[in-house]
């Protein structure tokens, strides 16, 4: 085994692990408010990654100058579900909430399906084949560049619940709802924002990994769960767990595939979930709710 | 200016609340007392908007305010410091209290009320940075009071705010709560302290099994042999 060799792979998993922490973020985001776990979100970021792709196909916008967009749409996919559908299941036991939303990645899918085809695609990007080096490391410039993305889209999401109004609305009706409902908070509306926000988020995670895989239909299932791993090892409804949990996971399924093949992939990424619910339940940063 | 005309409240199948008439007048301390159970906090929670009648009215400042949400309810002047304080645990204190202040006049007002509750509660002050999870029983209390002074209320409701205070403590609250009815407000208050409910209160009502079973002047009430006898044991 090489160092180099591991190095790059080093490098990889981090790359990566940045989307992933992104799209777990914005899981982590909607169970910590809305105590949910949305089951459509490897769909979304499917969305995310298709609206990104016509954008491309059809306007020849750059995934990174398309990612607000993406966003802004992903963002309103969730507000519309979250006032339809989200918001009347909030009381119900948590295993019917589970049907609900798992029927709505369902639809998602299909309609993916119904629109772009079972087929995988993967457009050409401007940056898509550049690389530089690092010491002994390739790094894409693509891969930088979405890690650099999600970062930075974490850290704003994080200060606008920090400080915003509306962000403040949003972490006061997490806390306690009845308390927020009593000041006049509009806790429904504060819960579209809220599980729009996990959705762009997603939704940008998915316009930041166009560049890197090719897109289909199918992806939805695998980021739901590995979003859901990263969760759970940075601690539900923990953001900046979930950011730190996706570069954990992102490296330790890189550094796998030195002695693991390839495919192997989700035996790693569960394997750490089982040790974490056995050690760790609350996740390595601890968790809310 | 509150007016409550013959509700009748459920929750599901189960009638909490059977024909309760109720009304505050501008400036006046209205205490509710009853035992465990008797409906005390539905009434509240059917004023604030959170439950709805099912038959019967509330009116507020000559407008219906039966099917109006909590937030719309807020907005015209209510304000209901619930059972349990309900505080946001996770915010500091100061963002309870920002909380506090939804609507553009009281958001405008917010730096001369925040002043304000520090007057009455300087404890809150001195823990403005803490997060309101880590604060006493009775901070909570207060800063519970303070949250719902931030929305500028004519009538403000309050659900045993005494419940788990030391006897200091719930000395000083009373006295606040005097105090803030002096400037103006309104108060419907709820306690089990029926000696203290009565004692600040211009007139008090007596719920019994989700009705209204005695109702008059507090100093009356007190007289009155079923009540020395039921609350006062006496
Ligand atoms: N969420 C609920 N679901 C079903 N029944 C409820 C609910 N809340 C209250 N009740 C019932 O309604 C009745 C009135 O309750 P309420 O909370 O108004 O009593 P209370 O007078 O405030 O009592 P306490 O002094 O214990 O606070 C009780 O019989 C109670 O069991
Ligand atoms: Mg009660």
């Amino acid at each position: 085994m090489s160092l180099a060799l591991a190095f790059q792979l080093l490098i990889q998993g981090i790359l990566l692990g940045g989307i992933y922490g992104l799209t777990a973020v914005g899981l982590s985001l909607i169970f910590g408010v809305m105590g949910v776990i949305n089951f459509a979100h490897g769909q979304m970021m499917v969305m995310g990654m298709y609206i990104s792709y016509w954008l491309l196909v059809l306007l020849g916008l750059d995934p990174y100058l398309s990612l607000p967009l993406a966003a802004g749409a992903i963002f309103v996919l969730g507000y519309v579900m979250q006032s339809t559908v989200v918001n009347r299941i909030l009381d119900f036991p948590e295993a019917m909430q589970v049907l609900p939303l798992v029927a709505m990645g369902l639809i998602l899918e299909n309609l993916a399906l119904l629109f772009w085809g079972p087929d995988p695609r993967s457009p050409s990007t401007a940056l898509g084949l550049a690389t530089f080096t690092l010491g002994s490391a390739t790094v894409d410039v693509s891969r930088l560049i979405a890690f650099g993305l999600a970062i930075a889209f974490t850290v704003f999401l994080v200060l606008f619940l920090k400080k915003s109004a509306t962000g403040k609305r949003i972490r006061a009706a997490a806390d306690n709802r009845l308390g927020a409902q009593l000041v006049g908070i509009k806790v429904d509306r504060v819960n579209n924002i809220a599980f729009g926000l996990g959705a762009a988020t997603t939704g940008a995670a998915g316009a930041l990994l166009l560049p890197l895989m090719p897109v289909s239909p199918y992806l939805g299932h695998d980021f739901t769960t590995t979003a859901f791993v990263v969760v759970i090892l940075g601690g539900m409804g923990n953001l900046l767990g979930a950011l730190v949990g996706g570069l954990i996971l992102g490296v330790t399924e890189s550094l796998a595939t030195l002695a693991l093949p390839a495919t192997l992939k989700q035996v790693v990424s569960f394997g750490l979930l089982v040790l974490i619910m056995l050690y760790k339940p609350q996740g390595l940063f601890g968790g809310r709710r | 200016m509150l007016e409550l005309k013959g509700i009748d409240v459920y929750y599901g199948d189960l009638q909490a609340l059977r024909g309760v008439s109720l009304t505050v007048g501008a400036g006046e301390v209205v205490s509710v007392i009853g035992s465990n159970g008797m409906g005390k906090s539905t009434t509240l929670k059917a004023i604030s908007g959170l439950l709805h009648p099912r038959a019967g009215s509330i009116q507020f400042q000559g407008r219906d305010i039966t099917r109006l949400t909590p937030s719309a309810i807020v907005e015209l002047g209510i304000s209901h410091v619930p059972e349990g304080r309900q505080v946001f645990p996770s915010l500091t204190v100061l963002e309870n209290l920002e909380m506090g202040a939804q609507f553009p006049e009281p958001i405008r007002r917010a730096g001369q009320t925040l002043e304000q509750v520090f007057a009455y509660f300087p404890r809150l002050k001195e823990r403005l940075k803490q997060k309101a999870g880590t604060l006493s029983g009775g901070e909570q209390q207060m800063l519970a009071i303070g949250r719902g002074l931030m929305s500028l209320p004519s009538l403000m409701m309050l659900d045993e705010p005494s419940l788990g205070l030391s006897p200091l403590l719930v000395e000083t609250i009373f006295e606040i709560i005097e105090q803030i009815n002096q400037q103006g407000t309104s108060l419907l208050v709820i306690e089990q302290n029926v000696f203290h409910a009565l004692g600040i209160s211009h007139r008090g009502y007596v719920l019994e099994d989700g009705g209204v079973a005695l109702s008059g002047p507090s100093r009356e009430l007190l007289a009155d042999p079923h009540v020395r006898k039921a609350y006062l044991g006496l």
